[in-house]
């Protein structure tokens, strides 16, 4: 679903650049946003990872839609509360969630059987199924918006130990994201210079191969890098086994906002039955 | 593809979990076999690189565009078990700090894509590229059709996913509580799509990069070359197999051609013309074209073409030859030794007609 996209105004190479730019600059704002003072930035990562988590499965649960509402406008109070601007809870996180369930729900209103709503073409099981589609998606993804830009991305990865995620699947994850961020870099300079040395619009066919060969390139690069990596590993003692410095104290503060997660979540479990 | 959260129930989404749990663990254990603690760089990069490769949005026919999701390329490069873990990777922090699929969803998305994707690709390309050179056009195909196989069979465990959720799971007023659509609207809805759009940026991606890389490193297609043969070598004894397999093939069925007398009567339009003269002979035909009946007399431009030529082999049965099975077989070896000849005058013809030409020009 997510593979197709309508093809927006502008060239291959701008597109791309600006899809790399702006996931570089998503990367870069998360952390800067968790260093501020705020809420949840306060909170050990993993009763925020936790708390947070068991929120989305409460709203996953979650049989009544005025439950979500309400989980939503949780999230909503905790982002103020956290230093996030709600335009930028709009922006990445809503507006997005809003036009992928919005186009999935729109058929449901019409197409799921049951009462007329107001003598309209849509019915209210309809209705409801396209509210609990959107809200949920819209509540998921504030709750994940919320854990990732107050956290640094490298804590929340820790913090998944808490789910008995394998040491080495952590240590992985983790140097995929710092990795991610090196190859946005190779690849936004590798279609930047490209840009700079094309004077003419490319065709569609000059488009692919350019993407083609593009991800070749970057095959290449990501296998050299890998090697340099091990390399690196190996000077500094790496011999096969991954260890975590698990450096999280729990504080009081972190003692109630477990406790508050907790309640917060088990009371919307029970009411969304 | 990647199923957002709020579309599968907690039941299905636990046990997409679980079902991945298994999976996940041989993988661990299989690619720690191979490539010991090389893979923790590989894989970290390998999901990095699918990651990055997912936001080059290939132009596609119709005005759309759209992009690979790496599931292809990654397991022609780096095998099933590696490939499952560095895409399950990617999917994860897609889903926990990208927001592109649900948390609750994650094992789901890893079983449709990261799991079936890299299984259905990896038999594909195996059976597809099966012992070619490995810099052989052959192979291009193969992971072209690896990646489309995996991302049309991602998309329709996700299609189903999404149509069982409407048969279990409803509120009181019978409205759906997770994706309303049934299995009828769901499949086509997603496979249209991929079979079309999604499915074609995979093929050209993966058979794209897989071509380039036979040209500039063809060292990253070995791991899941299996028993490959060296271009110069491969030409050989490539070549020999599948002519002597034809050879022995056609030497059987040159054997069985005597089977051909048990069939009874003429086929179809292929009369003589002393067939219409036989009773028997026009009940078959009557029999075989619906009860109409033959002309009593046999028609007159059938009549005159009919002695034109008088083949030496009429009807399989050399007029020297007593025993019906041995005219047979003679008739079959007498036809397949011309056609034989033939084609390899054909070939030799266009043998040198191809070594002349470069020296021509």
């Amino acid at each position: 679903m997510s593979d197709i996209h309508a093809r927006r105004r502008g060239g291959f190479l701008e597109n791309t650049l600006e899809g790399l730019r702006l996931a570089m600059e998503r990367a870069l704002y998360a952390e800067t946003s968790a260093s501020r003072s705020g809420l949840l930035q306060g909170v050990d990562p993993r009763v925020k990872t936790a708390g947070l988590l068991a929120l989305v499965i409460s709203v996953a649960l979650a049989a009544r839609l005025w439950t979500i509402a309400a989980v939503l406008l949780l999230a909503v109070a905790l982002a103020l509360l956290s230093a996030i601007p709600l335009r930028l809870v709009a922006s990445r996180a809503w507006m997005g969630a809003l036009f992928f369930s919005g186009m999935i729900a729109a058929p449901a209103l019409f197409l799921t059987p049951g009462t007329s709503l107001y003598g309209l073409p849509i019915t209210l099981q309809g209705a409801r199924t396209a509210g609990f589609l959107v809200l949920r998606a819209e509540a998921a993804a504030t709750l994940m918006l919320l854990l990732v830009y107050t956290t640094p991305w490298a804590h929340v990865l820790k913090a998944l130990r808490i789910f008995r995620v394998p040491v080495v699947f952590v240590v992985i994850l983790g140097m995929t994201c710092r990795y991610i961020l090196v190859m946005l870099e190779t690849a936004h300079e590798m279609f930047e210079s490209r840009k700079s040395r094309t004077v003419n619009a490319m065709t569609a066919a000059e488009q692919r191969r350019l993407a083609v060969s593009g991800s070749g390139v970057l095959l290449g690069k990501t296998m050299q890098l890998s090697g340099e990596v091990y390399l690196a590993m190996q000077a500094r003692g790496f011999r096969g086994e991954v260890f975590l410095l698990e450096d999280f104290r729990m504080k009081r503060t972190d003692w109630f906002a477990l406790a508050g997660f907790a309640v917060a979540a088990s009371l919307f479990i029970w009411a969304g039955r | 593809m990647h199923i957002p959260d709020g579309y599968l129930s907690p039941a299905t989404c636990a046990t997409f979990y679980a079902g991945c749990i298994p999976f996940w663990r041989v993988a661990l254990g299989r690619v720690k076999k191979v490539m010991h603690s090389r893979q923790i760089p590989l894989l970290s990069l390998f999901a990095a690189f699918s990651f990055v490769v997912m936001m080059f949005n290939l132009p596609l026919p119709g005005g759309t565009t759209g992009h690979a999701t790496g599931i292809g390329l990654a397991t022609v490069v780096m095998g099933p078990w590696a490939a499952m873990l560095a895409v399950s990777v990617a999917l994860v922090v897609q889903a926990l700090f990208f927001g592109d699929g649900g948390v609750t969803a994650i094992g789901a998305n890893c079983f449709n894509m990261a799991i079936a994707g890299s299984l259905v690709a990896y038999a594909v390309y195996r059976l597809l590229a099966g012992r070619s050179a490995l810099g052989s056009a052959r192979r291009v195909v193969a992971a072209g059709l690896a990646g489309y196989a995996a991302i049309n069979v991602s998309a329709l465990l996700a299609a189903v996913e999404f149509g069982i959720q409407p048969i279990f799971y409803k509120d009181a007023t019978g409205a759906p509580l997770y994706c309303p659509y049934p299995l009828s609207v769901a499949i086509p809805a997603m496979m249209i799509g991929h079979l079309t759009i999604a499915g074609l940026a995979e093929l050209a991606v993966t058979s794209g990069v897989v071509a380039f890389l036979q040209r500039s490193d063809l060292s990253l297609l070995r791991a899941t070359a299996g028993k490959f043969t060296y271009a110069a070598q491969a030409l050989a004894p490539a070549a020999a197999r599948p002519l002597r397999a034809l050879w022995a093939g056609l030497a059987a069925l040159l054997v069985l051609t005597p089977l051909g007398i048990l069939a009874a009567g003429s086929a179809w339009g292929e009369w003589m013309a002393s067939d219409y003269a036989s009773p028997a002979a026009r009940a078959q035909i009557a029999a075989a074209s619906f009860n109409h009946v033959a002309p009593r007399s046999v028609p007159q431009g059938l009549e005159r073409l009919a002695s034109v030529w008088t083949a030496p082999f009429a009807r399989y049965a050399p007029p020297y030859i007593r025993g019906a099975g041995f005219g047979y077989l003679l008739s079959a070896m007498f036809g397949a030794g011309l056609i034989v000849l033939v084609c390899m005058m054909l070939g030799r013809f266009t043998r040198s007609a191809a070594r002349i030409g470069p020296e021509a020009t």
